[in-house]
């Protein structure tokens, strides 16, 4: 076990390798209750959404569709990233990460304080992931038909309620399943059923591997404060196509106009070792830095994200323990649902 | 509660050491810091023919979750290396006292083992 900002949280219960290897081919499930879960609520909730979040919460229409999204400073600095859903015109439902939760929390408050708005966060409420090609089916062996019925219904990035469950169809390991959100107090026999259902207990450590091959940043390590989305592969969640100000948009028009020095790459090492956080780089355009890395057990060879110049392209050298070491650089991910991406080998 | 075989020798810094009949050692690292360290994925062994003073940094395993250094037990010259690990590192955590052993050693100084913690004294430490 180790403390996670307050969190006593197993990195492995058995076999990390074995944790991995269970959610690309069968059912997984992670206990993920630090995820902070916060509800906006009011008249102005989407107003203010709008406001706060670098993409737009306007995609979202129908309940319980979900929209990624990153919280920007002035500076275009990333605050935090999460997932809101879309309740009603009146409620949205924000999922935080456990270690910006105090600063997180406070940046809503603050941005808040101009709009009709409440912020709600639910201590109470667990949560459990389970993923894998199997994960769903395990879910639905547990709930009453016509939840069932609803949750066949529902696309990736949806969310369902069913009495005191909510269950979204989404994840952060590049598998298929849901993220649970339930009372504290039926975590436990909930997690108990699933075991019985054959979903097996895995924890950070292949939470981390999983994430990685499936080419997801993790907060602190592949993007702060200090850079912006632009420079962390996350373009794709930034919507500036009108013209909605959001905080965060003047500092992005304006790096955009001075053109990016940096970008958000995947690597991939082409011999023997261990790719991991802060090793550093070297490519034809210039230095750069890995910001995570790991083995992949899917792929069995080392993979990393790496900030490096933006001319950079093909191949590149990492620094493990004073060796220059030969890798790729490729387009994340490295794997989305059990099978190798193209051109990752 | 990991294994510790009585007929080793160890180091605080959790390798084992196998005296072998003709007067070199296999050396290793234990169940205990294997378990600890997780699944291994990568091994990076000393060169046969270069030396080390006892205590040295001369090899690296790498777990999925960390790499971290492995001390020369004692002075004196690799005489061989593991080369099954670098295809199948994980037999340091399938058989860490036997296929998973990292190298060999010819001691420059045998009065080196009279420091080294007994199985009794290295199971103290390892369950402390």
């Amino acid at each position: 076990m180790v403390d996670f900002v307050g969190w006593a949280m197993p990195i492995n219960y058995g076999s990390q390798i074995d944790e991995h290897h269970s959610v690309r081919s069968g059912a997984g499930m992670f206990d993920v209750s630090h995820m902070t879960v916060v509800d906006i609520r009011g008249s102005e909730a989407r107003p203010f959404l709008s406001r706060l979040l670098a993409n737009d919460v306007a995609r979202l229409k129908t309940r319980g569709k979900a929209l990624y999204s990153c919280m920007l400073n002035e500076a275009g600095g990333v605050i935090d990233d999460l997932i809101t859903y879309f309740m009603d015109e009146n409620w949205f439902r924000m999922v935080v990460n456990a270690a910006t939760r105090d600063k997180g929390l406070a940046w809503l408050e603050w941005q808040a304080d101009r709009f009709s708005v409440a912020i709600t966060e639910h201590h109470e409420l667990a949560m459990i992931a389970v993923q894998g090609p199997e994960a769903r089916g395990a879910v639905h062996s547990l709930l009453p038909a016509d939840a069932v019925d609803d949750l066949l219904e529902i696309k990736p990035f949806t969310a369902i309620e069913h009495g005191n469950l909510f269950i979204a169809r989404t994840g952060y390991t590049g598998e298929d399943g849901y993220e649970i959100l339930l009372p504290d107090g039926e975590a436990g026999p909930f997690w108990n059923a699933l075991l019985d259902a054959g979903v097996k207990p895995c924890g950070l450590g292949a939470r981390d591997t999983l994430r990685l091959e499936a080419g997801m940043n993790l907060y602190g390590q592949d993007m702060d404060e200090d850079v912006t989305p632009l420079e962390s592969g996350l373009a794709w969640t930034v919507a500036m196509k009108d013209d909605r100000q959001f905080i965060g948009r003047p500092a992005l028009e304006r790096q955009q106009a001075a053109g990016l020095r940096n970008k958000l790459v995947g690597l991939v090492l082409e011999g023997r070792g261990v790719l991991r956080p802060l090793q550093p780089v070297m490519t034809a355009a210039g230095p750069g830095l890995t910001t995570s890395g790991t083995f992949s057990p899917t792929l069995q060879r080392a993979i990393a994200f790496a900030r490096v110049p933006v001319g950079a392209q093909d191949r590149c050298t990492v620094d493990i323990r004073g060796k220059e070491l030969p890798a790729r650089i490729v387009q994340p991910p490295f794997v989305r649902n059990g099978k190798t991406c193209d051109g990752i080998l | 509660m990991s294994d510790i075989p009585s007929d080793l020798l160890y180091r605080e810094s959790h390798e084992w050491v196998r005296q072998d009949e003709d007067g070199t050692v296999t050396i290793g690292i234990s169940d205990h810091a294997q378990a600890q360290l997780g699944d291994m994925v990568f091994v990076e062994l000393p060169e046969p023919g270069m030396s080390y003073e006892q205590g040295d940094a001369c090899a690296v395993v790498e777990s999925v979750k960390a790499a971290s250094d492995i001390y020369a037990p004692l002075t004196g010259e690799v005489i061989e290396a593991n080369s099954a690990l670098e295809d199948s590192p994980e037999l340091v955590n399938t058989d860490p006292y036997g296929d998973g052993w990292l190298f060999r050693m010819q001691l420059a100084n045998a009065a080196e083992l009279d420091g080294l913690l007994t199985p009794e004294a290295y199971a103290e430490q390892a369950e402390s």
